[in-house]
């Protein structure tokens, strides 16, 4: 029963998602794409906090990658769009690959200051080796060309885009819910409620969180090739150690326990700060309040306390 | 005569300057139960820590079945067939009491490295964990979160999750440590089934005598670090070196001679 009526409103907002382009002005396709990137972006990194208990700081690294690997192959081979996602996804698990190695043998602070450290490091790459990555300025000027599958879709409309984005974000999120789902994601909750005991189950938890580590990173590439796109630029913001913080506070604010959890959180940050911004320049004084609220009072985030609420109505 | 299970032969730890295993030999045979007594700082937790993997040994060698396992890391250890339980719980709190047994076993099974199977639809997988658990007497609470479990049956659980890496050495730190009489009692009867079912090989250490002569076919008395004596429940009970140290015969003169 309650499943059931989980699944209608799941199905209603799916629905609802599919038709935000013939319902709601352009500006509302904009921010439909925006949400739907970020909270690939945050859902992504939710694998490695949520479930498995790492708290990065460097996550953005992985999606600013994946930004400029689809800026440059647009750039400079002009390749269909979904052969540039499959670079920046490929691009992205490299990387996280290399900084997961070096990292994943460190716990808490350590692990969290060190993939703080990488991606501060891989930031300054981008922002100083001007011949490649434009430097501050960013990459500009690429234009999508076709889509790839011998589909013809017309990506220079947002509309169209914003298509593509939920289709492919809906096909990411599966596959992420999947993982979560499967022996491997019960290990991964299993390592962060106590690593030791899985340690002594025979299983080496260093190759298990640098796996981890590396979908999470290919998959916040993937939500890195979508964004560059929409932007229509591939600039060092992107790679900033503050945009890492925004997977997290999307976890948080929707919660962390949930797989949707980082979804409902993108949305709730986006709308939040388009309206808000609105009426004040302190929206981040705002973000912060609720932010601090939400920790205190609703640990479980927007999601968690909803379906708790829910849950308790129904009794 | 079969060969034994695990052989240590002189194994040693040091902390800096402190000693706290020394030059410790034991052989463990296939199916018996030996029990390691002492009183705190014997070094009992540091000698389990190191044939677990916990810890490298500063010397010394362990072997399995003919195999150097000294200095090998925890997952491997286990994997070749040495599973530990812990003085303090050590169970995941999150999940159901079930999922708990089912972690170690699709660890075991090589199933935790499948990445598009569905967790709860692998119904062999859940119903050995079942299996395990009523082995150990606890099925009725197979669904419950495991942390609001009582002390005692999250013993019990993590002794499950140990029997589930199906090992050929079993080493239980203190399994009865912190419980009620009554689920003492319990809990030594579970294992002297377990051990008299032949399935397994234990070693146990424990503070309660009852617990120890009851269970243990040999005894390993240790002593700041060292072996005090090693011998059967009758041996160690007649020594008067032990009866003096660790049995509580309170003997002033005893005392003296045994620790000049």
């Amino acid at each position: 029963m309650k499943t059931k009526v989980l699944m209608a409103i799941l199905a209603v907002v799916i629905a609802g998602l599919i038709a935000v382009p013939w319902i709601a002005s352009y500006f509302y396709v904009f921010i439909f794409t925006e949400i739907l990137i970020l909270g690939l972006f945050a859902a992504s990194f939710n694998l490695i906090f949520g479930y498995t208990g790492m708290l990065s700081f460097g996550h953005a690294a992985f999606f600013g990658i994946g930004a400029y690997a689809t800026a440059l192959v647009l750039i400079h081979l002009e390749w269909p769009f979904l052969v540039c996602l499959l670079v920046s996804m490929g691009a992205s698990a490299l990387l996280a690959l290399m900084i997961g190695f070096l990292s994943v043998r460190l716990n808490e602070v350590y692990f969290a200051m060190l993939t703080l450290a990488f991606g501060m490091m891989v930031f300054a790459i981008a922002y100083q080796w001007r011949s490649v990555t434009n430097g501050s300025d960013g990459l500009a000027g690429f234009t999508l060309g076709s889509f790839g599958l011998g589909l013809d879709l017309t990506l220079a409309n947002p509309s169209v885009y914003y298509h593509v984005v939920l289709g492919i974000v809906a096909i990411a999120a599966i596959v992420l819910y999947l993982i979560c789902r499967s022996s491997f994601g019960m290990i991964l909750k299993a390592i962060r409620q106590n690593p030791e005991r899985v340690s002594f189950a025979g299983l080496n938890v260093r190759t298990y969180r640098l796996v981890a580590f590396v979908i999470a990173g290919t998959f916040a590439g993937l939500a890195g090739g979508l964004i560059a796109p929409f932007l229509r630029v591939a600039s060092p913001e992107l790679l900033h150690w503050s945009m890492s913080a925004e997977p997290i506070l999307m976890a948080i604010l929707g919660g962390t326990g949930f797989f949707l959890g980082p979804f409902i959180g993108s949305a709730a940050f986006v709308l939040l700060e388009t309206w808000i911004t609105t009426y004040t320049e302190s929206w981040m004084l705002v973000l912060g309040i609720i932010l601090a609220m939400m920790v205190i009072f609703f640990r479980k985030g927007l999601l968690g306390t909803a379906i708790d609420w829910w849950m308790e109505v129904k009794k | 005569m079969s060969n034994p299970v695990l052989t240590i032969t002189n194994l040693t730890k040091r902390f800096g300057g402190v000693t706290a295993v020394s030059d410790i030999s034991l052989d463990v045979m296939p199916k018996e139960t030996i029990a390691i007594i002492g009183p705190n700082g014997a070094g009992k937790t540091t000698f389990y820590n190191m044939v677990s993997g916990r810890m490298q040994p500063t010397e010394g060698k362990i072997m399995l079945e003919g195999r150097d396992i000294t200095g090998l890391p925890p997952h491997k250890i286990s994997r070749l067939g040495v599973s530990r339980s812990f003085q303090i719980n050590n169970i995941f709190p999150e999940m159901t009491v079930q999922e708990n047994v089912e972690v170690v076993l699709s660890a075991y099974h090589g199933h935790s490295r499948k990445l598009f199977n569905i967790a709860s639809r692998n119904t062999s997988i859940q119903q050995e964990a079942v299996e395990f658990l009523k082995r150990l007497g606890i099925d009725s609470l197979k669904a419950q979160r495991a942390e609001v479990i009582s002390y005692g049956d999250k013993r019990l659980l993590e002794i499950a999750m140990v029997l589930a890496t199906q090992p050929k050495l079993v080493l239980l730190d203190e399994p009865t440590a912190g419980m009620t009489p009554d689920e003492t009692r319990r809990t030594t009867r579970l294992i002297k089934k377990l051990a008299d079912s032949g399935d397994y090989t234990f070693m146990i250490t424990e503070h309660d005598m009852d617990v120890v002569f009851n269970l243990a076919d040999r005894i390993l008395v240790m002593h700041r670090g060292e072996k005090l004596f090693a011998g059967t429940p009758e041996e160690v009970k007649n020594h008067p070196e032990v009866r003096v140290a660790y049995l509580g015969e309170e003997d002033d003169e005893a005392v003296e001679e045994a620790n000049p």
